[in-house]
């Protein structure tokens, strides 16, 4: 039957394009937040950073529920197994994100002598959240393997991904600040852009390692001529950005989005390294997407609401960032 | 015993009792900012759009604690029920799956514009992103409360290989209980949030506050108090004779029938015993539970012992109906006394005043009253004849669901205390707020002047 066959590939295909939106969005004021500096001259500057993120930062959430929500609906076998064993470092991300949430809403109307400490609540969600999704990572690419090194590799990971979303909300706001704001954001990029490529080697060279069946798929003669143009090309993006950002700012500002969108172009080439490393398994080595797949009837069910609502979505999303294009300037609810 | 099923359901009941509280304040609020935005736009009056700016951030802040410990909710079903996903997935998923797609994101996009864009987009625009935030919290209770009716009353699937497959997606979303459950939910909501209005409005008006504003909501959240509370008596009335017909042994829990009778007495008070299946201390209106059940002095009302080991624990939902109600009269007393105070007079002695301070988060108490009578009256089903609780249940180690609902509950009960005491913080501070109150809109309805931005300073350190 074609829906048997196709509908699960849809939807990993949907399921994909929702996380890497979801890492990329929420990565980046997730970023922001982990980047928070926290000396008290520092406070304008975090008020800033802080408003930069302010309109998107609960929409770009609800990328991580669709991408939850998506496993839930149509992998459901899948979807228990993960959660069984990611179930303490969900419950630590869950922590993270109520954190970052609500220190965003409660250090502006709190007391004053408390908004320094929801702004530590803030930046110590962001980074809870991201050293657990990155732990959650490296326990999948592992196949959820017990062991020391698995943990160990989880570590790596969960440093990796802090890394990288430091690097993409660095990015952010090199894009949408000025003046010092900016050039420490800049300076901000360059490092953590460099951890973050170290921690994508890493990754790299680990998980074909540990994985045969992509050690083999990698390369495999003739197709490795073709996919090598990732690693290639993602390895040309951090190099170029590294040089670009040494000649940040430029006059009139030029220039100031290019650091944001090469970090989307190497989260997108990240991200369809690890698609071709596992597909169509949906939980490595263990389960494949047809295996995992809910009934085609309520797969079409949702499908067909997702065709005509996804791209209403995109289109107001879209609206909301040309809304709030420009500069951050400080946050005022009028 | 506290095992992983316990533990389980004191997490999800944990959960869900702390995220309730804030979608039940939000989805009407929304409707209530839409309201004062409609009427600043139409009559250009600047006492309702303080009004807005005030209660916007309380909607705000009310708003995010709902978005992040609903996320845990939506975790909840895979982490802790793999059993429930695994059996009605196929039903549950798209039901889940609409409210992402349909709700969340429309509310969480426009509710960015709706905080933060009011200088950035045309006036109209901005209402408009007002009543589409408005629209997506109910759509959200629309699609949730679909999904609990079906667990409630499940009807349009078939059962293959004890899985359940659907068969008529409109026979499962307007299942039979579901408009009852609705509308008594937005109705809940809009007692909710009339109650936590009112409460704060007469705080600001006890701690001195003379400006408009405060009075102007005061006035209008309990109006709408005195016509939601009759009403949903009333709907509260149709929604019992819809369990009688559809979950006999929920209401032989609520009314505290053990033995099948006719002419069942409504019982004010009692202890119920579950050992010696009777009540204890029992006060009752002779024949008044037949009357209003069945609408005949000598109806026949099924009794607990009818369902062998097939009824909820009967004390928690005996209790909580009965908080339910009680809170309910008491809500129908308080807004048609305040309504006339308002209405008729412009104003209300301080003792009432008072009154109102302490039942702002008395819409709190009865909603969770009201869910724990519905859902703890499911059990022992998860989903009624189909899954029970027991079956649906992680086969995690306990120790692993006890960590995590240790960090929970200290997480929520931090929260609690943060929110409650910040809305009073803000309320204080909006009693010292400059609002140039003499400052009437010009005849000509030009708002240029009195339109200044005052207050609300996001993100500075003068918040």
């Amino acid at each position: 039957m074609m829906d048997a066959y196709w509908l699960p590939v849809i939807f990993i295909g949907l399921m994909g394009l929702s996380v890497l939106v979801y890492a990329i969005l929420d990565g980046y004021d997730l970023g922001v937040g982990i980047l928070l500096p926290m000396g008290e001259a520092d406070e304008a500057q975090r008020d800033t950073m802080i408003a930069s993120i302010g309109p998107f930062w609960d929409a770009n959430e609800t990328w991580l529920v669709l991408a939850v929500g998506i496993m839930l609906i149509a992998f459901p076998a899948a979807h228990s197994i993960v959660l069984y064993h990611l179930y303490i470092p969900v419950a630590i991300m869950l922590i993270g994100l109520i954190m970052r949430g609500v220190a965003f809403d409660f250090r502006a109307k709190a007391a004053v002598d408390h908004k320094l400490a929801w702004d530590r609540t803030f930046k110590a969600g962001s980074i809870l959240t991201t050293l657990a999704q990155g732990y959650m990572l490296g326990l999948y690419v592992m196949g959820f393997e017990g062991g020391i090194s698995t943990h160990l590799f989880g570590l790596l990971s969960g440093l990796g991904v802090t890394a990288a979303y430091s690097y993409i909300g660095a990015a952010w706001l090199v894009m949408k600040t000025e003046n010092s704001l900016q050039q420490r954001a800049v300076a901000w990029t360059k490092t953590t852009g460099r951890f973050c490529f170290m921690g994508v080697i890493a990754v790299s060279i680990v998980n074909p390692l540990v994985n045969p069946g992509v050690f083999d798929r990698w390369f495999d003669f003739p197709l490795v001529m073709f996919v090598l143009l990732i690693p290639a090309l993602c390895f040309a993006a951090f190099l170029f950005n590294d040089f670009l950002l040494g000649r940040l700012p430029k006059e009139n500002d030029r220039h100031c989005w290019v650091p944001f969108s090469l970090v989307m172009l190497i989260f997108l080439l990240c991200f369809s390294a690890l698609g071709f490393s596992f597909f169509p398994d949906v939980v490595p080595g263990q389960m494949d997407i047809w295996e995992a797949a809910s009934a085609p009837e309520s797969l079409i069910v949702i499908l067909i609401g997702a065709l005509i609502v996804v791209p209403v979505i995109l289109m107001y999303t879209a609206f909301s960032y040309w809304v709030f294009r420009g500069k951050a300037t400080s946050l005022n609810y009028h | 015993m506290l095992d992983a099923l316990m533990l389980s359901r004191i997490q999800f009941a944990a959960n869900i009792s702390f995220h309730i509280l804030f979608p039940t304040i939000t989805i009407a609020m929304c409707w209530f900012l839409v309201f004062f935005k409609v009427r600043h736009d139409m009559t250009g009056n600047p006492v309702w759009m303080r009004a807005y700016r005030f209660w916007v951030k309380v909607f705000a802040l009310s708003f995010a604690i709902g978005v992040v410990s609903g996320i845990t909710m939506s975790f909840q079903f895979g982490t802790n029920w793999p059993g429930f996903m695994e059996t009605v997935g196929n039903i549950a998923g798209p039901l889940l799956g609409y409210e992402v797609l349909t709700a969340f994101f429309l509310e969480a996009t426009f509710l960015g514009i709706m905080l933060f864009g009011i200088k950035r987009v045309p006036n109209k625009v901005h209402t408009l992103a007002t009543i589409l935030v408005a629209i997506g919290t109910s759509l959200s209770a629309f699609w949730i409360l679909a999904l609990d009716s079906w667990m409630q009353t499940p009807t349009g699937f078939e059962m293959r290989d004890g899985v359940a497959y659907p068969t008529d997606w409109f026979a499962i979303v307007f299942n039979p209980s579901f408009p009852y459950r609705l509308i008594h939910m937005l109705l809940a909501s809009g007692l909710t949030a009339s109650f936590f209005i009112a409460g704060i409005s007469a705080y600001r008006i006890l701690k001195g506050d003379v400006k408009k504003a405060p009075r102007l909501t005061l006035k209008v959240s309990l109006i709408v108090a005195a016509i939601l509370a009759p009403t949903q008596a009333l709907v509260g009335d149709f929604h019992g004779l819809n369990t009688l017909e559809h979950q006999p042994a929920k209401i032989a829990a609520i009314e505290g029938i053990w033995e099948t009778e006719k002419g069942a007495p409504l019982l004010l008070f009692a202890l119920p015993d579950e050992e010696t299946k009777t009540n204890k201390f029992a006060i009752g209106i002779p024949k008044l539970a037949s009357l209003i059940l069945t609408h005949e002095l000598d109806g026949e009302l099924k009794g607990l012992n009818e369902f062998e080991n097939e009824h909820p624990p009967v004390a928690p939902v005996f209790w909580s109906f009965r908080v339910m109600v009680g809170l309910g009269l008491l809500m129908l007393a308080l807004s048609w006394f305040g309504s006339y105070h308002m209405v008729r007079k412009g104003k209300m002695p301080n003792w009432m005043l008072k009154v109102l301070v302490g039942t702002t988060f008395s819409g709190w108490v009865a909603t969770l009253a009201g869910w724990y009578v519905t859902e703890i009256g499911r059990q022992p089903w998860l989903v009624t004849g189909v899954l029970r609780t027991e079956d649906a249940v992680t086969s995690l180690p306990a120790s692993n669901v006890a960590f995590s609902l240790a960090l929970y509950l200290i997480v929520y009960g931090f929260l609690l205390v943060a929110y409650i005491r910040t809305v009073f913080l803000m309320a204080r501070k909006a009693v010292k707020e400059e609002e140039f109150e003499t400052n009437e809109p010009r005849p000509d309805g030009n708002l240029t002047n009195v339109n200044q931005p005052q207050d609300n300073v996001e993100g500075s350190a003068k918040a």
